[in-house]
């Protein structure tokens, strides 16, 4: 017994450490928008600058849900119909990185080109 | 028909090898199979109420709501991994004793499997409500492919489930002396890649600092979105590109979990089992 006090003292304490933000992004971060409309992305191939934060905003224009995932920048976050989501993305190097909706992966894949 | 099956495949293995796990590390408990699938039913009905919700979670916390909640719930599940792993330390060699007899009633293994059933229930309310989610998608999609859709499900489902027994029997070819060694070792590394993942969430949701992006690249190696990456991420936290903080929530969970252990095994037992 004592030691599930233990673990939901430690469950507690970290979520009180959380609930205090510890490094809000400021707001001069660059911000991207993306749409997401018949499963494509638009702009296909954006760009943002390397070594950045990115405050990355997508918009589901479709009325099916959606899940933008990328492995490259580690993102997955479900997007329902005619919504949108914000992730934080980055820094990244320079280089492409691969993103699709997995729901729809051949459709919606696309490059973020960080540069 | 077979894009579904790979998506929901993909989806179901992690949930699937946690749910194998589990039945290895509870091995002749008494009650075990009602816990398990008491887990796995109120996953299922909790994926749906998450995928109805899915809009209103979103908008929580900022707009950051998906990954509090995926955090809390890794928060829990490692919660009680740690709790399975320290009681177990403590009685583990009883149950490795009865788990050569069936049906043994070891009564005090009902306090594990409970434990284990939020794990099992929490595993399956996270992947089960992405394949709710994307299942709806297709229905509203309007391509009238339902039945084509149904088969691509289950084929996926029985993939995963397969792959699942396939861990359970491999793991029960262990020594029954020996299997909870094993099983334990095992939930102690589930557990610090569920500690990880939830850092790792709290670190997209801006809510920690990540202390350092891509600690080490090993995705030319071995790529998360393989089979057998995302195997090795589910049940061991294998992270191609690591947080420097994912790596100290992995030391920090295993350490703990293992001075629990110690602590539990020295100290005086409440009363006698």
């Amino acid at each position: 017994m004592r030691a599930i006090a233990l673990a939901l003292a430690a469950g507690v304490l970290s979520l009180a450490a959380i609930s205090a933000p510890a490094t809000r992004a400021p707001a001069d971060d660059p911000a991207l928008t993306l749409e997401l409309k018949d499963h494509k992305f638009q702009p296909a191939n954006p760009t943002i600058p390397a070594d950045t934060k990115v405050k990355l905003t997508v918009r589901n224009l479709d009325a099916t849900p959606a899940e933008f995932e990328s492995e490259d920048f580690d993102v997955e976050k479900v997007i329902p119909g005619n919504s949108e989501i914000t992730v934080n993305i980055g820094p990244l190097k320079a280089g492409t990185y691969e993103f699709y909706d997995e729901y729809h992966e051949d459709e919606s894949t696309a490059n973020l080109v960080v540069q | 028909m077979l894009a579904t099956a790979v998506i929901v495949f993909r989806e179901v293995i992690e949930a699937a090898l946690i749910v194998s796990l589990v039945m290895a590390a509870t091995k002749g408990l008494a009650g075990r199979n009602f816990w398990v699938a008491t887990g796995i039913v109120v996953g299922v009905i909790g994926a749906g109420i998450v995928a109805l919700f899915a809009d209103s979670i979103s908008h929580l916390a900022s707009g950051m709501g998906q990954e509090v909640f995926n955090a809390t719930i890794m928060f829990v599940a490692v919660a009680m991994l740690t709790w399975h792993c320290v009681w177990m330390s403590r009685h583990g060699r009883e149950l490795a004793q009865a788990a050569g007899s069936v049906g043994s009633d070891v009564r005090e293994g009902r306090k594990p499997l409970r434990a284990l059933a939020v794990v099992v229930g929490v595993a399956v309310l996270r992947e089960g409500s992405e394949v709710v989610l994307f299942l709806y998608g297709i229905a509203i999609g309007g391509d009238n492919q339902a039945g084509q859709m149904m088969i691509g499900f289950l084929i996926g489902l029985v993939g995963g489930a397969a792959l699942g027994a396939a861990m359970y029997f491999g793991l029960l070819q262990i020594p029954a002396r020996r299997l909870f060694a094993v099983t334990n070792t095992l939930i102690m590394l589930l557990a610090a890649a569920m500690a990880s993942q939830g850092v790792s969430y709290l670190v997209s949701a801006d809510l920690l600092p990540a202390w350092g992006h891509s600690i080490w690249d090993t995705s030319a190696l071995l790529s998360d979105r393989s089979i057998v990456g995302k195997m090795l991420h589910s049940l061991v936290g294998y992270t191609a590109r690591p947080e420097g903080i994912q790596i100290f929530a992995y030391v920090v969970t295993l350490g703990s979990i293992y001075a629990l252990e110690r602590w539990a095994r020295v100290s005086p037992v409440a009363r006698p089992t």
